[in-house]
């Protein structure tokens, strides 16, 4: 037994009010905040709510501080993908009965560093033993290591990586709500401060505060709700390591290909169906990773199909593929765990309502990483019931 | 040697056979007894077959330049800009590390030169596998 496509839809989606800087906001109530807008979006009251999701904070912490009692909880917390696998874990158990109206909720204060639980690693994790001591600095030395190795297999440019930024930042100007929304160019890029060779400041997501959530239930209760509902048509989700280091494959992610394939499979889709497509981009080479994992590009090709303006505003043509429409976390925002604004600017596609509206657009993927690549989600929805 | 700024590693019983082997300049990998592969990180089973059918062997010391970037940004006990590499070793597996004995450069760092390991005092109980140009 698979998921069955489009028995479950999202009513209710939302972001915190305010994205970027917030310092007068705790991590907690950013979680909350978008918890409030969600639900003020279709109508719900936390008593209306029998299921709760969340990463990072424990599903305890926010079913108690907004007042819920659920019957069902997920704390599945692998990183920025965490909300994507939660859509898949809420389906299930909508499906099975286990409970009516699912709340997932992500809330990050990675700017301002305000109510933020301590993190950190052990020194005698595997982490600890086999790689800290080498000097890594987070995900900007350690998310971009294998990418040496990609750029030498298929015999690409940094300016390929470059400009994935400067196509996505086109995306960001139709956002108001976007952190970055001045135009870049590929100079502009590889003139930027070096952080890790061979990446630059333009090439990583930047570092902001917010929330989001989203609220789903079974499709044959969504018209009783004030919102066009986004079902969901497919869903997958694999992990692979913790240790960027053990990687299968420095030049592609198993995570992804497990997780994409999965949801296209479960989906019923072929590549062709998808008008729009969402790839959590932490840092400027994760679109080519995934434009060739999930399938949509032949190995070492993906860097090409973003130059030829695929993915650009305004291409047209059988090759058209709108991607990263809200700028990505490399513009729009990032707060750490990126993977719910994917999924928020997906629901405003297929609810007509993005600043950056794709034409017609019926059918959306929504790709997402956790930790690096140390996780996948991947969601299929749509604007069309089953 | 109470001046070292870098990361310490604490090992755990199942990895205490490859930090002792470091100690006396050995890099110890495992192998599967069932399919023959290595692997790496320690552990007392196979990642491949859940078997504990495994054993200790002493690696080449031989690998080559996997991939790497080169930091940038102020690290404790390192001095910037530092690469942080991959090693590929021809047993079959790979492991992060430091290259010492080279420049931290784009032009000097080539993928897939040869590489051989060397082991760096940390204390009395820690020594780390770090990876040089091979001299032949």
């Amino acid at each position: 037994m698979t998921y069955k496509p489009g028995s479950i839809a999202i009513v209710g989606a939302a972001e915190s009010t305010d994205l970027g800087k917030l310092p007068d906001i705790s991590q907690l109530q950013l979680h909350a905040d978008a918890a409030l807008n969600a639900m003020a979006d279709c109508g719900l009251r936390p008593a209306d709510i029998d299921g709760i999701a969340t990463a990072r904070e424990a599903p305890t912490e926010l079913a108690h501080y907004l007042g819920i009692v659920p019957k069902w909880v997920d704390g599945t917390s692998v990183g920025g993908c965490s909300f994507m696998i939660h859509v898949r874990h809420a389906c299930a158990a909508i499906e099975a009965g286990l409970c009516n109206t699912v709340l997932i909720t992500h809330g990050e204060s990675g700017r301002s560093q305000i109510g933020r639980p301590v993190q950190g690693v052990g020194p005698s994790t595997q982490e600890g033993q086999f790689q800290m001591p080498y000097g890594p600095l987070g995900p900007p030395t350690m998310f971009t290591i294998p990418v040496l190795r990609y750029l030498k297999t298929y015999g690409v440019g940094i300016e390929k990586v470059a400009n994935v930024g400067v196509v996505q930042r086109k995306w960001a100007g139709f956002h108001p709500r976007a952190s970055f929304r001045d135009p870049i160019t590929i100079d502009d890029v590889l003139n930027s401060r070096m952080i890790a060779w061979p990446f630059r400041l333009l090439m990583c997501c930047l570092v902001t505060d917010g929330g989001g959530a989203l609220i789903l239930t079974r499709a044959d209760r969504a018209s009783s709700f004030p919102t066009k509902p986004v079902y969901i048509q497919g869903i997958g989700e694999s992990v692979e390591t913790s240790l960027i280091s053990q990687m299968e494959d420095f030049t592609s992610s198993r995570a992804f290909r497990v997780a994409g394939r999965t949801a296209f499979e479960n989906a019923g889709i072929t590549h062709r169906d998808v008008d729009h497509l969402m790839i959590y981009d932490a840092f400027a080479h994760l679109p080519i990773y995934g434009l060739e994992d999930l399938g949509f590009c032949g190995r070492g090709e993906a860097g090409d199909f973003i130059w030829d303006g695929n993915t650009a505003p305004g291409a047209t043509g059988s090759n058209a593929l709108p991607l990263n429409t809200n700028g990505g976390g490399l513009s729009y925002m990032h707060s750490g765990m990126y993977g719910m604004y994917a999924l928020q600017e997906s629901v405003r596609q297929m609810r007509g309502a993005s600043p950056a509206q794709v034409e017609g657009a019926e059918l959306s993927v929504c790709h997402g990483v956790g930790g690096m690549f140390a996780a996948s989600g991947t969601v299929v929805m749509s604007n069309r019931p089953a | 040697m109470s001046d070292y700024q870098k990361w310490i590693p604490v090992p755990t019983p199942e990895t205490r056979h490859f930090w002792d082997g470091c100690r006396e300049g050995r890099l110890l990998l495992q192998r599967c007894g069932d399919t023959g592969r290595a692997y790496f990180p320690p552990r007392p089973f196979s990642p491949y077959t859940g078997s504990r059918n495994v054993s200790v062997f002493e690696a080449s010391g031989q690998g080559a330049l996997y991939s790497y970037v080169i930091n940038h940004r102020p690290a404790r006990g390192f001095d910037a800009p530092y690469a942080i590499a991959i090693v590929q070793l021809p047993e079959g597996v790979r492991m992060m590390t430091n290259i010492v004995e080279c420049e931290q450069t784009p032009e000097a760092l080539e993928l897939d030169m040869p590489l051989e390991v060397c082991f760096e005092k940390i204390d009395d109980d820690i020594s780390l596998p770090l990876w040089r140009p091979a001299h032949g």
